[in-house]
């Protein structure tokens, strides 16, 4: 028997190999950009070289015929060259400027937006949800589908006072992450415990030492070796669930969705920021999820109109004030607003600011 | 035989309107008559669906990888394969994409022609941590369709507790405001710790990611536990005619309004005949100015890197940005390059050592201090690492004289070395 072939470690790929030739040989000496129209960035490079990008939004989880679509697609406007965005919109790159609008067209036959660039809301980055995780407390790519179909207008214009990043997550572990708006699973119960499975499937040290508040202990239940949860201290946070799946979070009822704005990772102007709690207690509402959609577009609408340009969401919090902003989205302030985690007295205002 | 399909009435209506539809193209497998994957993935449209219905996910993990390596795959059984048995296994393979995400449309095209003949037909491009995503293959041909793929010169990336795929901007292959060589940090740092990628190991996961400017396009100081940031450290660069130009076009209303005034540290000042100030000094490499000015406003010449460290979010101790470990450092040389690539094997020797099972590198640092990391991994204290000093006085601090003693003979020795 001849000797398993073993991998080669050959770890991430030369990029050069794949990239456009005008990228390549213009590397690290490129002078400016513009954007001629929503969707579409002009490069030139000191040398005088220009390579445009028409940005297109993709379904993210594609099958095989839409990815050679994709591939024909840019086989006949952009040399064969493309890349991908952190966000999943594909990037056509073209030194052809004659080839911009066709393309444009092209995309708009096939169905693949053209967009996502400059003050737009570009496409939602998410996970994979109940199509393929084993811990989400809903679906990422169909969450994502119904709101993209209701933003399509702001994903093919540049209307927005600055660009606006938008996530989803299943769990709070929170794939998605940090978003001008991130709409997360909140589950509001504790976990229920299949108490006969616990003993056989879960490293129950491990559990314990998973819980953010010291809620879960070692018992014996019917004469089993388990686990229990002191539900007065538990915070619903799923912690425990993906180390030990007979601990049950996710609940067709009590798993609810919240939403966060102002998460921000550019240093521009402000420093990052973290999404912060604005709604919470929305249904889990499949296939479309329209209670939450309308949320994500009454605060953007707010947003619009209230903005400065270039203000991200959370540069727009921090000049008129969480009051206001709660005031104009007309979203209800609850106790649960207010941070109680370590650290939270940071959150809280130290002063007579206070705008009337 | 091909199976029924599944009624799925909620699926379907997640096929009209004006975004792209994966339904859509699920269907289009699950009808691809006498391909080996219409039954699996009409099955897994099924499963979807009762996923919809029911609202609930019913994917269990398990063990599944290819020879060789400890992680990568990321396994998926059914729990309702007794009603979905021909999706029961839907595994994926995460695979490392180009440092930048560039293709070719003939190298996409030969992964999907293995993809065709192993899996399901549905891709990812890409997964939040950077991989392309193919999902759903049974465990019988895994390792076929890594073996080809590998051979095409793609490797398979993190899972579990390792070094996890890295990611990093499209940067200087395209953006005047790269500070970096992006693509040569992103593969010599993740291509050096390969080992602990392929074998876990480690406490828990690992990131790398690189950003070319503090625009941070990889959100690397909230997702990475080292971020690698390109900026620079001389005068940003002013073409007075283009900011002339700008004015005339704008207006100055304008400037003054979304230039200007938006400078976070007031360095910025628009002089009588429209030319511009810049107080360099107290620039804080924010970007804004040089994001809107993009003909007439750039970044300078005397580039280099600013290393942040333990960014993360949620679990188990509450969000943590990742923060300065190293304000700056040049990336000219080759020894240049290899100090950085020390300091990394450094902090994942140190984090592996240090910290808790199930601990990230920045819920280390929040358990023992900064300073306790700093002395593990052979940095120096520097004040831009601190948003401001301590506030309290519950210290002990007899060793002062010594610590003025260190402060003075570094100063001295930069004074030195000019």
């Amino acid at each position: 028997m001849s000797a398993p072939r073993m991998p080669i470690e050959s770890g991430v790929p030369d990029p050069f190999q794949y990239m456009h030739p005008v990228m390549a040989k213009n590397f690290g000496t490129w002078a400016h950009h513009e954007r001629p129209r929503p969707g579409v960035l002009c490069h030139t490079a000191k040398s005088g070289d220009k390579i445009w990008t028409v940005r297109a939004g993709t379904q993210r989880q594609m099958d095989l015929y839409t990815i050679r679509k994709l591939c024909d697609i840019a086989d006949e406007f952009s040399d064969g060259y493309v890349r991908f965005t952190i966000r999943s919109n594909i990037e056509f790159l073209l030194s052809d400027q004659s080839k911009v609008d066709p393309l444009i067209k092209k995309l708009g036959e096939e169905g693949f937006p053209v967009g996502g660039t400059g003050p737009s809301v570009t496409m939602i980055a998410h996970t994979q949800g109940w199509l393929h995780c084993d811990i989400p407390g809903t679906d990422a790519s169909g969450v994502v589908k119904a709101l993209m179909d209701e933003l399509h207008e702001e994903f093919i214009k540049e209307d927005m006072p600055n660009r606006v990043h938008i996530t989803t997550s299943c769990c709070q572990i929170n794939c998605g992450g940090q978003g001008d708006i991130a709409i997360n699973i909140q589950h509001t119960k504790p976990p229920k415990i299949n108490h006969d499975l616990v003993a056989n499937v879960c490293e129950r040290p491990s559990v314990v030492a998973r819980c953010p508040v010291a809620a879960i202990r070692p018992a014996l239940v019917n004469g089993k070796p388990s686990l229990e949860v002191d539900e007065r201290k538990c915070i619903c946070c799923g912690a425990c669930f993906p180390p030990c799946p007979p601990m049950q979070i996710n609940d067709p009822e009590h798993s609810k969705l919240a939403i966060w704005v102002g998460g921000n990772h550019s240093n521009a102007r402000s420093k990052p920021t973290f999404q912060k709690l604005v709604a919470a207690g929305i249904p889990n509402n499949p296939p479309r999820w329209p209670e939450v959609a309308e949320i994500i577009k009454k605060i953007l609408r707010v947003y619009k109109e209230d903005a400065k340009d270039w203000e991200r969401i959370s540069d727009w919090i921090a000049r008129i004030g969480w009051p206001r902003f709660f005031e104009l989205t007309e979203l209800p302030f609850t106790k649960f607003h207010i941070d109680n985690w370590r650290g939270a007295r940071h959150s809280l205002n130290a002063s007579t600011h206070i705008r009337f | 035989m091909v199976k029924q399909m599944h009624n799925t009435p909620m699926l379907d209506q997640l096929e009209s309107g004006p975004w792209p539809s994966f339904i859509t193209g699920l269907k289009r497998l699950a009808n691809d008559e006498g391909k080996h994957y219409q039954n699996m993935v009409i099955d897994l449209l099924g499963q979807l669906e009762h996923s919809y219905e029911t609202r609930k996910g019913y994917w269990k993990g398990g063990t599944v990888g290819v020879i060789g390596y400890g992680g990568g795959v990321i396994p998926r059984f059914s729990e309702v394969a007794e009603k979905f048995p021909e999706s029961k296994e839907f595994h994926t393979l995460r695979i490392q994409p180009s440092a930048g995400m560039h293709y070719t449309t003939d190298s996409i095209r030969q992964l999907c022609d293995v993809w065709e003949k192993y899996g399901s037909g549905l891709v990812a491009f890409h997964g939040q941590s950077g991989d392309i995503m193919f999902q759903g293959i049974s465990g019988d041909t895994v390792q076929q369709c890594f073996d080809e793929m590998n051979d095409m010169g793609f490797d398979l990336g993190g899972a579990g507790p390792a070094v996890r795929t890295g990611m990093s901007c499209v940067g200087a292959a395209r953006c005047e405001q790269s500070c970096a060589n992006e693509q040569k940090i992103h593969r010599m740092l993740v291509n050096n710790f390969l080992d602990d990628m392929h074998r876990p190991a480690l406490p828990y996961k690992f990131k790398f990611k690189v950003s070319g400017c503090p625009n941070d396009c990889m959100n690397s100081i909230e997702r990475a536990d080292m971020s690698i940031i390109g900026t620079w450290r001389d005068d940003m660069k002013v073409d007075q005619a283009e900011v002339k130009s700008f004015v005339a076009d704008k207006g100055r209303k304008y400037v003054i309004d979304n230039v200007i005034t938006r400078c976070p540290t007031s360095a910025l000042s628009l002089n009588d005949d429209d030319t511009l100030v810049v107080d360099n000094r107290n620039c804080v490499r924010c970007m804004h100015c040089i994001n809107v000015m993009t003909k007439a406003l750039s970044v300078g010449d005397d580039k280099g890197i600013t290393i942040l460290v333990g960014g993360k979010r949620t679990l188990k101790i509450g969000d943590l940005m990742g923060t300065v470990v190293v304000p700056f450092m040049k990336l000219d040389t080759e020894e240049d390059y290899e100090q950085l690539q020390e300091l990394a094997e450094n902090m994942i020797e140190f984090f592996a050592e240090n910290a808790l099972e199930h601990e990230r590198t920045g819920e280390m640092i929040e358990r023992i201090g900064l300073v306790n990391f700093l002395e593990g991994v052979g940095l120096e204290v520097d004040p831009n690492m601190i948003a401001e000093p301590r506030q309290s006085s519950y210290v002990r601090m007899d060793g002062w004289p010594e610590e003025v003693e260190k402060w003075n003979q570094r100063q001295a020795e930069k004074r030195a070395a000019g």
